[in-house]
């Protein structure tokens, strides 16, 4: 076979990177995937033998699923705001604002970015202590992380908006339709695929986030990640840390691969 | 366990260069006139001026290593003999790390401070084995309750100011589960170390749900949650207490309750196979001293020493001189004793199902 000069580069190009992430991302996966299967950590001469338990623990007890679906709950939530949130800002963005008002809006939209992430949580304490009244309750955990994703959402969804050729939303109205059938027709759907991996980018990282939970929602913190850090920080339970978060892992692809198919038609489209 | 304050913010560092230690720990280090220390990071051992002193006195120089919990400093004694000279140890670990051999017995008579040494802690059965002495007893602290005297008037006397209705909603509690577990042990009056009925633990803990304002989980957020008037009486450490108060000049007073509270002590070990025992030694002995303790405490905030001459030679008003050097209170300590792997687990989840309880 002769290996084209076009391949050559490609490959390159892109070895050292995927090499990178072979060894810093699969090589600890698989030895947690391997310590999930035993009884306890092999660390210190301890003896450990094969078993399920950890797995079979999740769904046998109330504590791990229940916290995970609460987990699942807090993500969807919180992606659906962003969602709702994102799409008038980046369809404003995209159709009526140009030029330098434009730029200054987005340097707006990702000034959080610069930020360190537990300064941005901490400031929400403030905001939300005294009269607002919020501090510790669900709803605050909520607003801090749609906060914290929502240039996500914006950005995924401006990218897309600004893709579509407006000479589609004008041969659509000049075909009769009126503006709101050639949004709900034409620009929406072409949009979609931004939507998708806006809500992707902001549901997976939520679902496990543990820092924002504890600072701003107190007692109403409980989720499955601070379950799986105290596996590995205060118990010495990495076997059962593991396997929770593989679980997890697998959850999480399950739903993606649900809705593949579905993506995938969009996808298309787009 | 007692000493997150230094754990919790540099908990994730900690994960991440877990792998990298092993390797980096093997290094050897041919200068006698260096020793090496592994403790909690901003544990007294680390003061920048107390090493300056050291370093005067004995040309030997101190440089550190850290952990973020005790079953990492296990794992880094296993993994690099002969790194270590100096390395402290909660009193519970002690005897696990000599069945390993991971550290070596201290000569006394290189510790010049020995005779001052309170004998409770000094010859404690988690010290001393066939007759050796494996760690050299340094501080000691007690969790209890610490109140707001700006929102609570009169002095609580009891555990159950914490499940009291007037405190509703302005409860601080520290999100750990071993803390949590001996603190409803003792109000539910069971043996704090080994309590049968965890039913009622489990009951006691779940009655918290609507006293609790948020956790704490550092001296850090303990400060902010108080200066903020979200919390009117929390369970604290004693030294944090005294750096609360002379520090952050927060109006806050540290209480022994009358179930009473929770006792830990700490001692310094030399590593087996410690390139340089005789400088651990000095380190050691330097460690106990008053020249050391009385400026760390006066200037910095610290648990109480076990050199009773060192505690008396505190100011006055020292919170180690004043709760802590009262021997009716003393009395009323419970302290810790080790505790399997097993237990640690179980207690997790329990206080893990506490938590869940708290959001329905």
């Amino acid at each position: 076979m002769i290996i084209s000069r076009r391949q050559r580069v490609l490959a390159s190009l892109t070895a050292p990177a995927y090499l990178w992430l072979a060894l810093t991302i699969f090589l600890p996966l698989s030895a947690m995937l391997y310590f999930s299967f035993l009884t306890v950590a092999p660390v210190g001469g301890r003896e450990s033998s094969f078993t399920l338990a950890h797995y079979r623990a999740f769904f046998t007890k109330e504590v791990y699923w229940y916290n995970a679906w609460r987990s699942f709950e807090l993500a969807f939530y919180v992606t659906t705001f962003c969602v709702v949130l994102a799409y008038p800002a980046a369809y404003a963005l995209t159709h009526y604002i140009k030029g330098r008002w434009r730029e200054a809006l987005f340097l707006l939209v990702v000034l959080p970015f610069w930020s360190n992430a537990l300064v941005r949580t901490f400031s929400w304490t403030m905001v939300l202590r005294g009269d607002v009244g919020l501090l510790f309750t669900y709803p605050a955990i909520v607003i801090g992380l749609v906060h914290a994703y929502l240039p996500y959402a914006i950005l995924t969804i401006y990218v897309s908006l600004e893709a579509i050729e407006q000479s589609l939303t004008e041969a659509a109205r000049s075909l009769g339709a009126s503006p709101l059938a050639a949004f709900l027709r034409v620009t929406l759907p072409l949009s979609l695929p931004g939507v998708f991996a806006g809500a992707i980018l902001i549901f997976v990282p939520v679902t496990g986030s543990f820092m924002e939970p504890r600072i701003l929602g107190g007692k109403n913190a409980m989720m499955l990640g601070p379950i799986i850090e105290n596996q590995f920080t205060a118990v010495f339970n990495w076997p059962l840390g593991a396997a929770l978060s593989f679980i997890m892992l697998a959850i999480m692809l399950l739903m993606l691969a649900a809705g593949a198919p579905f993506f995938a038609r969009y996808l298309r489209q787009g | 366990m007692t000493h997150s304050q230094w754990t919790r913010r540099h908990v994730l560092a900690g994960l991440a260069t877990l792998p990298a230690v092993g390797l980096l720990g093997q290094t050897s280090r041919a200068n006698a006139k260096e020793i090496k220390v592994l403790n909690w990071q901003g544990y007294g051992t680390d003061e920048k001026w107390a090493l300056e002193m050291f370093e005067k006195n004995t040309g030997i120089k101190v440089t550190h290593d850290y952990f973020n919990s005790e079953q990492e400093m296990l794992t880094k004694l296993r993994t690099s003999p002969g790194t270590y000279d100096v390395v402290l140890m909660n009193n519970t670990f002690v005897m696990d790390a000599v069945k390993e051999r991971l550290i070596d017995p201290v000569d006394s008579a290189k510790i010049t401070h020995w005779n001052d040494l309170s004998p409770a802690m000094r010859d404690s059965e988690r010290f001393v084995q066939d007759g050796k002495h494996y760690a050299v007893a340094w501080v000691w602290g007690v969790t209890s309750i610490a109140y707001s005297t700006e929102k609570i008037t009169s002095k609580p006397d009891s555990l159950e100011a914490l499940w009291d209705v007037a405190n509703k909603g302005r409860v601080g509690w520290r999100d750990d589960a071993l803390e949590s577990v001996q603190f409803a042990a003792l109000a539910t009056g069971q043996d704090m170390n080994f309590p049968k009925d965890l039913d009622a633990v489990r009951n006691k803990l779940m009655g918290l749900k609507d006293q609790i304002k948020t956790f704490w989980s550092s001296e850090d957020e303990w400060n902010k949650y108080m200066a903020a008037g979200d919390y009117a009486i929390s369970t604290y450490w004693s030294g944090s207490a005294a750096r609360s108060k002379k520090a952050f000049k927060l109006p806050v007073e540290f209480v022994v309750p009358k179930e009473g509270a929770i006792g830990w002590f700490d001692g310094l070990t030399i590593a087996a196979g410690a390139p340089n025992p005789e400088g651990a030694a000095a380190f050691i002995d330097f460690m106990v001293s008053p020249q050391f303790y009385v400026p760390w405490d006066t200037n910095v905030g610290a648990p109480a020493s076990a050199n009773a001459a060192a505690n008396a030679a505190l100011p006055a008003d020292a919170l180690n001189r004043v709760v802590l050097g009262d021997a009716e209170t003393v009395k009323r300590l419970h302290w810790m004793a080790p505790m399997s792997d097993q237990v640690r687990q179980s207690y997790q989840e329990l206080w893990d199902e506490v938590k869940t309880s708290f959001t329905k």
